[in-house]
């Protein structure tokens, strides 16, 4: 292991999903707060497994898309009615019919933008993470399921976690510390 | 709660992925595609060709820009030409991708996992290759931004009453959409080439596209919450982009056009258009990464020729209703312009569609057929020229309007060739591209399906499966 630096978590390998699904159990059960499961794929019944609250994520959206919807609408009505008015084809300014596809597509837009810009929030994107500190964590996009438990966790403590991740069948359990030098 | 996710026993009849790989097969036979350090030379020649006819395309639109439209066979009657069948085929097969991505992701068909990274890809080439012929066609190049709402100093507003106005939202959202959906797919892959990558820029490039994932649970509950909702909202998007496309003839007082049928007709088409293109492109890919046969097995291509003999169908039933129609109508100039589409000038070209469309997918009601690679690619090539066909057709049903002193005929010049040819050569440059540089199958996705990545659950509070 390269030595030295802050101890930042703990990190315990699984051998399979439903061995990591069962960990989550144990680990939740144990009242540990800041940690989480690494998989190369969702698991089924995992937030459940972890205690997981629902994703707000499609609150998000449901409000995006009333905005995308209300202004475009909006705009169309105020560039056809008041601020260019002028008649075509014999309709009226405000032909909201006619202004209706361009209404979804804007609703639309504006609810794959606050999708996948409120995923990239929620997600805590960040490209320096204890976990990268693991050699062993590059498995975790392949074929290797963790579990890690963070340092700032209030029942964290070096010794006693890397104990209990052992306990509930982890392997290559270690500490995560940053490389020195 | 996600394609990934889903219950292995509904069918359990045949593996989605043969050869049963393990999770680090999948990994490596995906990754090692994009990893290799030579790159084969069918790529090499593959993408002169193409790159030679992108080339070709920036200089005819270089020169297109320079001389005028004047160049192409654009004129009355027939003021829309090849640019706009171009327009209406490039945008047809852009559809096939989400549809696989989105609709059969929320009918649950799991087989889709291995073709959709793919069909996305193509989605996306399609969609800009489309965009570029109305652009194209405007002739005005230097007054574009009047296509877009932008506050000018004639205080100056599009009118978003025009069919043109919608198609340029619809077909912009669907873009945006469309990329936005491959490349949220794409997260979990780039982290895993970032992960396997042996050298830093490798590493820094891939871990920048990755945005840091880390495969953790508290970034999965988000993530599978977000393909849904792209799923979720893609689906109507899909149906009506074609449909606004479809708006761009409908609402014109042309015979021929203006009908109610338009919308769903054009939808089936684009989608039976599209699958034919996946089709055409699984069966290269198969072809030049053998390996991947065990992914885009043949029962997967067989469910796409089911997909394509039902569109063709439905693209069958509307050439027959609109004729029907006409004929109910008692109206003589909506008659003449179905005659004059079966025995006119260009009724060599409405033959060639109506048996690329609608005879040669019947086919497929034999298993034997549906299940030959050979007998595929060959008909995934007629649904590709029978489609554009179709375009051209819809097109020139201008050369005969309501007065017969005005009536011509349309003669597509050297440059309407060349250009056709060079969105070509942009269609398979990009897709070159993307062979070599993305993972092509959805690593994350196809390890989600695999029996082993089944578990089962015995703590309370879950009861049932599907949705939550």
């Amino acid at each position: 292991m390269k030595t030295t630096g802050t101890i930042q978590g703990a990190l315990a390998e699984f051998d399979s999903p439903q061995a990591l699904l069962d960990a989550a159990t144990q680990v939740r059960k144990a009242g540990y707060r800041n940690w989480d499961c690494h998989s190369p794929f969702p698991i089924h019944g995992m937030d459940d497994a972890m205690g997981e609250k629902r994703s707000p994520l499609g609150w998000f959206v449901s409000i995006a898309a009333i905005a995308g919807f209300a202004v475009a609408l909006y705009f169309q009505y105020w560039t056809s009615a008041v601020a260019y008015p002028i008649i075509i084809s014999g309709k009226t300014y405000f032909s909201y019919m006619a202004f209706f596809p361009i209404t979804f597509a804007v609703t639309v837009l504006f609810s794959v933008l606050t999708t996948v810009f409120g995923l990239v929030t929620l997600i805590r994107h960040a490209f320096h993470h204890p976990v990268f500190h693991s050699d062993n964590f590059s498995r975790a996009s392949d074929d290797g399921f963790f579990v890690s438990v963070m340092g700032d966790d209030p029942r964290f403590d070096p010794k006693g976690t890397l104990e209990f991740l052992t306990s509930i069948g982890g392997r290559n359990v270690e500490l995560l510390q940053e490389a020195q030098g | 709660m996600s394609a990934t996710t889903i219950k292995a026993s509904d069918h359990a009849a045949e593996p989605l992925v043969w050869g049963n790989p393990q999770f680090r097969d999948v990994t490596q036979t995906v990754s090692e595609i994009v990893e290799a350090r030579q790159t084969p030379l069918w790529w090499w020649v593959a993408i002169s060709i193409s790159g030679a006819l992108m080339l070709n395309f920036l200089v005819m639109i270089a020169y297109l820009f320079w001389t005028g439209i004047g160049i192409w066979g654009n004129n009355m009657p027939v003021a829309w030409g090849w640019p706009i069948v171009n327009f209406v085929f490039w945008v047809g097969i852009g559809h096939a991708g989400t549809l696989i991505s989105a609709v059969l992701f929320l009918l649950r068909q799991k087989w889709r996992t291995s073709i959709n990274r793919f069909a996305e890809a193509m989605t996306i080439f399609a969609v800009i290759c489309a965009l570029i012929f109305p652009g194209l066609h405007l002739g005005r190049i230097w007054v574009a931004y009047f296509m877009f709402p932008i506050p000018n100093q004639m205080a100056m507003w599009p009118n978003f009453r025009s069919a043109l106005m919608w198609d340029i939202f619809a077909v912009g959202t669907y873009f945006t959409a469309s990329f936005l959906f491959w490349y949220t797919g794409l997260v979990p892959d780039w982290a895993t080439l970032r992960d396997r990558a042996k050298d830093k820029w490798r590493r820094i490039i891939y871990g920048v596209l990755a945005m840091g994932w880390r495969g953790g649970n508290k970034q999965w509950k988000h993530y599978e919450v977000a393909y849904l909702l792209l799923a979720g909202i893609s689906t109507p998007l899909v149906l009506s982009v074609h449909s606004v496309v479809s708006t761009d003839f409908a609402t014109s007082i042309q015979f021929g056009w203006h009908t109610t049928i338009f919308p769903p007709y054009f939808v089936a088409g684009a989608i039976f258009s599209g699958f034919g293109m996946v089709m055409t492109l699984a069966i290269l890919a198969r072809i030049v990464y053998p390996p991947v046969k065990n992914y885009m097995t043949i029962t997967t291509l067989e469910r796409m020729a089911k997909v394509i003999m039902l569109t063709g169908m439905m693209v069958g039933y509307a050439y027959i209703m609109e004729f029907f129609m006409a004929w109910y109508s008692g109206n003589k100039y909506e008659q003449f312009v179905f005659i004059n589409r079966m025995t006119g000038p260009y009724g060599w070209a409405y033959w060639i569609m109506f048996s690329c469309n609608v005879i040669i997918p019947q086919m497929f009601w034999s298993q034997k057929l549906r299940r030959s690679v050979p007998v595929l690619f060959v008909a995934s090539i007629f649904v590709n020229i029978g489609m554009w066909f179709e375009r051209f057709v819809i097109v020139m049903t201008m050369h005969r309007d309501f007065l017969p002193s005005s009536w011509g005929l349309f003669k597509p010049t050297f440059y309407d060739i060349a250009i056709l040819a060079g969105s070509f050569g942009l269609f398979f440059t990009l897709f070159l591209l993307f062979l070599r540089f993305v993972p092509m199958i959805a690593i994350s996705e196809v390890k989600g399906v695999l029996p082993q990545a089944q578990v089962s659950h015995h703590h309370g509070s879950h009861t049932g499966e599907g949705e939550r």
